[in-house]
């Protein structure tokens, strides 16, 4: 028996030789930078579009890896150590976390600050910093609370609305045959919730202006407080003037929420997303500013007709090697974000990329750029497990299961465990 | 590409070369030991491997979890029982209990019947492989595509617009619905879909090592028993069902301990919203987005107690085979 | 009469009664197979539409004239950058990653089944009680053992994390089924002066290829399907190491754009362990425990 098994032995030594070199991670080339983003498919494209001069100049490689999982990958690599060079970042609290653990290099030696600041919205530079160091950079931004309409039904470009009343009076005005003023979806896999999220925000921001809008997101103001009170119900009446009602809208995917603009007749007059949703669903195959059109949420309360909600996607830097720092700072740069949004869909946080391929994109890049009063999307801020009981609660609230006291109530009793300081 | 080929080489000649190569070195070894020794030994070699990885993988992990089931969220403190105490007191923990058990109870029931009874019905008819694979096919698909099918199969229009949905669609020729399948919470109608969904899927594992069992019984046993004029039913629940218990608890144990895992189809369909919760989901989201390492760990633990009986009831399960075999 | 034609005419005296029971028999299966085919079925239809039919109708209406299909998704799935390299990744990782867990347990059962040894049932029990263990527990501790050993990002890393997952299952599975075999055949081996070594790969292992055919089933679905255990451990060092799964959730783009290309990429995923479920079939035939112990 022993000898049939004999000339094993030296195939065991030859493989275990074999594993130990063969599969090993190619040493670590000090001209290669290891990127972990979000952005995967055409996105994905766009970011590699952008690096590709950079690359060519100093002749470094960039080795990019997209992925949705990019918490799950983060929450695991800072304990232990196993970290990209750049990566894409959850949000500002995790980022705030990742520095406190001594895994995110500060930024502020690494960027031109000068420019960077200059170039970049204020509100946004401040929320790439923990303390008074930079630790994070908004590589791309996004613009939320925009009212998009089929133009087919009436173009409200010549007299956008400006007043939620006179939003309300021209849309019943030009209803037609529709059967709902508004159309709402907010189911999205394991986020569904955020377009309801979005809806809150940018109502509350408008009722009651950025102070209290920071104020709530920070867990200083309650969630039982009449104000914030005073945008769920706003909410709660938009649902309930939706096509399908608050059912449909907790089924319907939040890509595919617009489509029924397009149907004949027409399922309803307007649409509620962020400025990404012209690459999405109908909106995809039509073409923005002629078959559609959108507004910016209007003012509510008129003292804050300048308050506008964005968001973006956080990038940060794990290894301070000389490429990832040069890297990094190319990216913020104006060359390299023209790039970004030439490939449409991104708007840049930096306000002179300006070479956005449509007119749509170009006024969306320069509302976020230029705005006056400019708040972040608060659920994005709010702690991960406050952020994911609002998104679950609006989910709550919408299909009729809860009600809007009962969901304020609930989302207190979070909030008091959630902005309790960490131990 | 020589990396390719090298990998490959690794892959197809080197990994089982190492395999048995170290039970037979094994052997060489114990030789060297004196006869009456060998056999005390023996078992001990044969189990290292698996002992090993089980070591290194799975319990240093779990004595970790265990020790941070006691601890604060930095792991800095020990907080006595006090995330047993948070798990115990939260509503939303406990309706993922409640879920965990109606999962625990329908998806064996549902895998572990419907495997059984494929297993059965296709051992005898002819096209027996290819009504196997078509029970089978779910198994293969990724949780994703899982998702996206079951979003056609549960998809909600309006009343009055046309049903996209299969379902929707099926019930409507009737005159019926539609309904918004995922979003039921009376009688967890919900949670029940979910559960569908993993059942339909998993029905081809059950359904796969039940017929291999069914294939190692003697077919003489059964040939006598039909000469005897026994009825197909009487073969089956005098025969071939006493020779399946075995198996089926080893399924049974393995949906029960499933179902408690129960994950990907709540984290990618539902989410846990509206009374889905299961107590996986709830440790995901307690360990990767809140980062509340105590808490997610007192949730494992309590998985980790919750199983204890199954354990036992298998030791007296084992103890009973080697008694007759 | 042979036990390895299990045809309908296997049926005994009462022809009548069973003639009737064939119809049920065949209706049962029939309705079976139906309602199990359907959601994959309405997928399959799904994936050679255009996403604005796929979402706007039934799949069922694609069936009826006019008709609007496209091989467009499947274009757009296998053009991806990355998709042959990662193909072959897969197929790196899950090969091993099944044979490994299979071999290891197969020792393991063998020794819980034919070796005394003092607390056997226990230990037997705790393997199994590991099953529990939510993989996610694992990721942190175990990320940091490979940093640690310097082989974060390989394919050996996947490897050895794949084989402690799939053991508890593995061993169970096995030693349940080799656990049944006749005590007999291995005491006449032992009289005729067999090794362990020998019973092992003579007897244990040929007798027991049903259930090990069944476990190489599952374990490379397992394995082929994974996406969180190779990102967690690949692609942070090596994204270049990265499987299939990898590619066909990066289809859907952060935004939510791509949904539609999901069906294709899962009919195009599944081809290969399909390959390998029917491959194995033949071994789920009756006659191989009997044959190998009359051998």
């Amino acid at each position: 028996m022993a000898r049939r098994f004999r000339w094993f032995l030296p195939l065991v030594v030859i493989a275990l030789v074999m594993a130990a070199c063969g599969t090993s991670t190619p040493s670590g080339d000090a001209k290669t930078v290891t990127v972990i983003g979000t952005w995967t498919d055409a996105e994905q494209d766009a970011f590699l579009a952008m690096v590709k001069p950079w690359e060519t100049d100093t002749g470094n490689t960039v080795k990019y890896q997209g992925t949705r999982s990019i918490n799950d990958i983060l929450a695991a690599g800072v304990p232990t150590g196993v970290l990209p060079d750049l990566a894409g970042l959850p949000g500002p609290g995790q980022m705030a976390e990742y520095a406190d653990a001594g895994a995110l290099q500060p930024l502020d030696d690494v960027l031109d600050v000068a420019t960077y600041t200059d170039e970049t919205s204020p509100a946004l530079v401040n929320l790439g910093k923990v303390g008074d160091k930079t630790y994070g950079v908004f590589i791309k931004a996004a613009l939320k609370g925009l009212i998009y309409y089929n133009t087919a039904s009436h173009d409200y470009a010549a007299s956008p609305p400006a007043t939620w009343d006179d939003l309300i009076s021209q849309g019943q005005a030009n209803i037609g045959d529709a059967e709902a003023l508004w159309c709402v979806g907010i189911e999205s896999g394991d986020a569904s919730g955020w377009p309801a999220t979005d809806w809150i925000e940018n109502i509350l921001l408008r009722q009651s202006g950025p102070d209290v809008y920071n104020d709530w997101w920070a867990g200083k103001v309650k969630w039982t407080d009449p104000k914030i009170k005073a945008a769920f119900d706003l909410y709660k009446e938009v649902i309930d003037n939706s096509y399908g009602g608050g059912t449909n809208t907790v089924a319907t995917k939040f890509e595919l929420a617009g489509d029924p603009l397009f149907k004949s007749p027409p399922g309803c007059e307007f649409f509620e997303q962020a400025n990404f949703m012209s690459g999405l669903g109908k909106f995809a195959d039509l073409k923005a500013g002629t078959d559609f059109n959108a507004f910016p949420f209007p003012a509510i309360n008129p003292d804050y007709a300048k308050a506008v909600e964005g968001a973006g996607d956080l990038f940060g830097m794990f290894h301070a090697t000389d490429a990832a720092k040069s890297l990094m700072k190319y990216l913020v740069t104006a060359p390299a974000q023209d790039i970004w949004v030439k490939a449409g869909g991104a708007l840049s946080a930096n306000k002179n990329a300006t070479s956005y391929p449509d007119d749509f994109s170009k006024n969306a890049g320069a509302a976020v750029a230029n705005a006056e009063q400019f708040v972040f999307d608060a659920s994005d801020l709010m702690p991960s497990a406050m952020n994911a009981a609002f998104w679950s609660h609006m989910v709550s609230l919408t299909s009729g299961s809860e009600t809007v006291d009962e969901a304020l109530k609930a989302l207190q009793t979070v909030a008091d465990d959630a902005y309790k300081p960490a131990a | 590409m020589t990396d390719k080929l090298i990998t490959a080489a690794i892959v197809v000649v080197g990994v089982p070369g190492v395999l048995i190569g170290y039970i037979w070195a094994t052997e060489q070894v114990l030789r060297i030991l004196p006869e009456r020794r060998r056999p005390d030994i023996r078992p001990w070699l044969w189990l290292a491997p698996a002992l090993a990885f089980l070591a290194l993988f799975l319990v240093y992990p779990m004595i970790g979890t265990i020790l941070r089931s006691f601890q604060d969220n930095l792991g800095k403190t020990f907080v006595g029982l006090d995330n047993f105490f948070w798990f115990f007191g939260s509503a939303d923990a406990l309706s993922a209990l409640k879920n965990n058990l109606l999962w625990l109870i329908f998806l064996t029931l549902f895998v572990v019947g419907f495997g059984l009874l494929v297993a059965v019905l296709v051992d005898k008819v002819k096209y027996e492989s290819f009504a196997k694979s078509v029970i089978f096919v779910p198994l293969a698909i990724s949780m994703v595509a899982a998702g996206v099918i079951w979003l056609y199969m549960y998809q909600y229009k309006p009343p009055g617009a046309v049903q996209t949905g299969t379902l929707n669609a099926a019930i409507g020729v009737a005159g019926l619905g539609p309904v918004p399948w995922l979003q039921v919470e009376d009688f967890s109608v919900n949670t029940f879909m979910l559960i569908i969904v993993m059942a339909w899927m998993w029905t081809g594992f059950a359904m796969v090592i039940i017929s291999a069992a069914l294939k190692g019984i003697n077919p003489e046993l059964m040939e006598a028993a039909r000469m005897d004029g026994a009825t197909e039913w009487q073969v089956f629940r005098g025969i071939v069902f006493p020779l399946l218990v075995p198996t089926l608890v080893v399924v049974s144990t393995t949906m029960i301990i499933t179902a408690l895992k129960a994950f990907d189809v709540v984290f990618t369909m539902t989410s846990g919203n509206l009374n889905t919760n299961v107590i996986a989901n709830e440790m995901y989201a307690e360990m990767f987005k809140f980062g509340q390492y105590g808490r997610a760990s007192a949730i494992a633990v309590v998985l980790l107690l919750a199983i204890i009986p199954i354990m036992f009831f298998n030791i007296g399960r084992f103890r009973a085979q080697e008694a007759v075999r | 009469m042979t036990a390895t034609s299990p045809g309908l005419d296997q049926a005994g005296p009462e022809q009548g009664w069973f003639a009737r029971q064939h119809i049920g028999l065949h209706t049962a299966l029939i309705v079976l197979m139906v309602i199990w085919a359907i959601p994959t079925f309405g997928l399959f239809v799904n994936s050679f539409r255009p996403a604005t039919d796929a979402f706007g109708t039934g799949w069922w209406s694609a069936l009826f004239p006019p008709y609007n299909f496209t091989f467009e998704n499947y274009a757009h799935v296998l053009g991806q950058s990355n998709i042959g390299t990662n193909f072959l990744n897969s197929l790196f990782i899950s090969i091993p990653a099944t044979v490994i867990p299979i071999f290891v347990a197969a020792f393991a059962a063998y020794a819980f089944s034919w070796m005394e040894f003092p607390g056997r049932n226990i230990l037997f029990v705790v393997v199994v009680g590991l099953l529990v263990v939510p993989l996610q527990a694992t990721l942190i501790p175990v990320l940091s053992l490979f940093a640690s050993w310097g082989i974060a990002g390989t394919f050996l890393a996947v490897w050895l994390a794949h084989t402690a997952y799939g053991l508890p299952f593995a061993i169970y599975l096995l030693r349940n089924f080799m656990g049944s075999l006749p005590r007999e055949v291995f005491e006449s081996a032992a009289i005729d002066g067999a090794s362990s070594v020998t019973s092992f790969f003579r007897l244990a292992l040929p007798m027991s290829v049903p259930a090990i055919a069944a476990l190489a089933i599952f374990q490379f679905l397992f394995v082929w399907n994974d996406l969180l255990v190779a990102l967690i451990y690949i692609s942070i060092v090596n994204p270049d190491n990265l499987p299939l799964t990898v590619s066909i959730a990066g289809l859907v783009t952060s935004q939510g754009a791509g949904a539609e290309f999901l069906g294709a990429a899962a009919f195009i995923s599944m081809a290969l362990p399909l390959i390998v479920f029917f491959g194995l079939q033949r071994f789920f035939v009756r006659g191989i425990v009997g044959g190998s112990v009359k051998g």
